[in-house]
């Protein structure tokens, strides 16, 4: 693999830009591999990345039913932060937050990670009181994260509406100024190419349609593109968690729900942070192209189609527009779906499960594009060492037995 | 359905006429009344049978989490319960496949499903 860099940028101008090789190979499955990923979204190649520099596993494939990044990594809107309420939450999102501020040294490919500042809006007294208690568990985790005023708010973000007598006020708000927004196809792509360069087979169009089994011990799974050996599967599929963990004779507390967003025709720079207003339901950010990327809570029926409705839409741009008046007339350029995972207590699943070489990480929900680097290395730490890293433990999928909680869904009702 | 062209100044750029919507439509098998999703509340997988109503003597804490947590959750047709919010506020049952959007079939709220 060739190094990106300006003297690269250089070489390959003078031929015109045509001989850049292939960023990552397209191999044939092979027969045998020590460890299959399935799913070659954002996690299942960080898992992938990790697994080969961490822990030195290279016989490693990454299986995807469509093209790699084509999920939910490339549905989402890109929004970065840590500030979550309980303890493992904020262990995990924190550790990926950081892993994300130097990824594009490391991985040498531009995330574009862009540390502009997360601003929660407190709107309803409630909504204070309830980031004031998250800001105090922020502090105690070391986390640098603080709460402004309504003054502060205005001086940040000068569209917004601060009329005291709106229907949903500015009381003030909770700032991560860490957090921020990354390209996330280049995330994916990322991790994707720096996997390959250590050996890694990424292999697409390869869908699987079976696990088998010996016994309460996983050997291999059937594809559209043959049998292959293996004796640890990771599966890392959101939005069909439910459909493979059955293919190995397991129920997941898991419910596949369809999140949309969508985006405004280009305008000049108006806002140079992520807003979320959970009240509302709505978020919004600007894309450095000028578009307003915004989403808002998932649908309420299970859906696999990748498709919303109407009505989810329409809730949030009607929230947003009286919260940012400017944006009353803007044309939307385009909208999509992505179908996500959710957990009972609005938490992810990541570890083992009942059957042995069986791996998952699943049910982000939500807010899966953030945790990506984090989840990625705790998730390679648990399949190279069939336990569970310390971080990943809360996470596993015995508390939904033990009743034993990761209740992010009180903390932040909507957006995760 | 494709998209109807309309007059802008964006070339290409077309608007969604109000059939086009997505959104589901729904009949309520009670009352019948046909309205979109917004008029009807959407509860979840049907026939989840709570253990506490057959042996609240002895229940374990596998059965307890099925109850609450564990979900079929298909991509296809889908068991699930429906309220008739603003029509006659009734429950009911219906089929729903989660990759077309397509309702199979409503029943009562007490009735088995019938075949597809």
């Amino acid at each position: 693999m060739s190094r990106y860099s300006v003297f690269s940028l250089a070489r390959n101008a003078l031929s015109g830009h045509r001989d850049w090789g292939e960023a990552w190979r397209s191999p044939e499955p092979k027969p045998a591999y020590d460890v299959v990923i399935v799913g070659a979204g954002g996690h299942g190649l960080a898992t992938a990345y990790y697994l080969a520099r961490n822990h030195g596993l290279a016989n490693v494939a990454v299986l995807e039913k469509g093209w790699l990044g084509g999920g939910n990594t490339g549905r989402n809107t890109t929004i970065i932060r840590s500030n979550y309420l309980q303890d493992p939450s904020i262990r995990i999102y924190e550790l990926a937050r950081s892993l994300y501020e130097d990824l594009s040294q490391e991985l040498d490919f531009n995330m574009m990670f862009s540390p502009r500042g997360v601003m929660m809006l407190c709107q309803t007294e409630h909504e204070l009181r309830a980031f004031r208690r998250t800001a105090h568990a922020n502090r105690i985790a070391g986390l640098d994260c603080r709460m402004i005023t309504p003054a502060e708010v205005k001086r940040i973000v000068p569209i917004i509406n601060d009329d005291k007598n709106a229907r949903y006020p500015i009381l003030g708000a909770y700032w991560q100024p860490r957090g921020g927004t990354a390209r996330h196809d280049a995330v994916a792509w990322g991790y994707a190419r720096a996997a390959d360069a250590r050996g890694v087979d990424i292999i697409q169009n390869c869908e699987v349609t079976g696990i088998s089994r010996d016994g309460n011990r996983v050997t291999g799974l059937d594809t559209t593109r043959g049998h292959i050996r293996t004796r640890k599967i990771a599966v890392v599929v959101a939005g069909s968690s439910s459909l493979l963990m059955a293919m190995a004779g397991l129920r997941m507390p898991i419910e596949s729900l369809c999140l949309q967003a969508l985006v405004s025709e280009p305008i000049k720079p108006v806002l140079d942070c992520v807003i979320m207003a959970n009240t509302v339901h709505g978020y919004i950010s600007q894309s450095d192209k000028g578009e307003l990327v915004i989403g808002g809570g998932t649908d309420p029926y299970n859906n696999y189609s990748q498709r919303g409705s109407f009505p989810s839409v329409q809730h949030t741009v009607t929230a947003l527009v009286e919260t940012f008046p400017i944006i009353s007339r803007l044309r939307m350029l385009r909208m999509w779906g992505g179908v996500v995972d959710m957990t009972g207590d609005r938490s992810p699943i990541i570890g083992k499960t009942d059957v042995e070489g069986l791996y998952v990480n699943c049910g982000w929900g939500t807010g899966g594009f953030k945790s990506i680097p984090g989840s990625g290395f705790v998730f390679a730490d648990t399949i190279a060492n069939d336990r569970p890293h310390p971080i990943a433990e809360p996470f596993g999928l015995n508390r939904f037995l033990e009743g034993r909680f990761i209740d992010e869904s009180v903390a932040a009702a909507v957006a995760h | 359905m494709g998209s109807v062209q309309r007059p802008s100044l964006l070339p290409n750029a077309y608007c969604l006429l109000p059939h086009e919507i997505p959104m589901l439509l729904i009949k309520c098998p009670i009352c019948g009344v046909v309205g979109d999703e917004t008029d009807f509340h959407y509860g979840g997988e049907a026939h989840v049978r709570r253990p506490a109503s057959d042996h609240p003597d002895r229940i374990s804490d596998g059965e307890q989490r099925d109850y609450l947590f564990m979900r079929k959750n298909p991509r296809g047709p889908h068991h699930e319960r429906w309220r008739c919010d603003r029509g006659c506020g009734k429950w009911f049952n219906a089929i729903r496949d989660t990759l077309t959007m397509e309702f199979l079939a409503t029943y009562g709220i007490r009735e088995e499903p019938p075949a597809i």
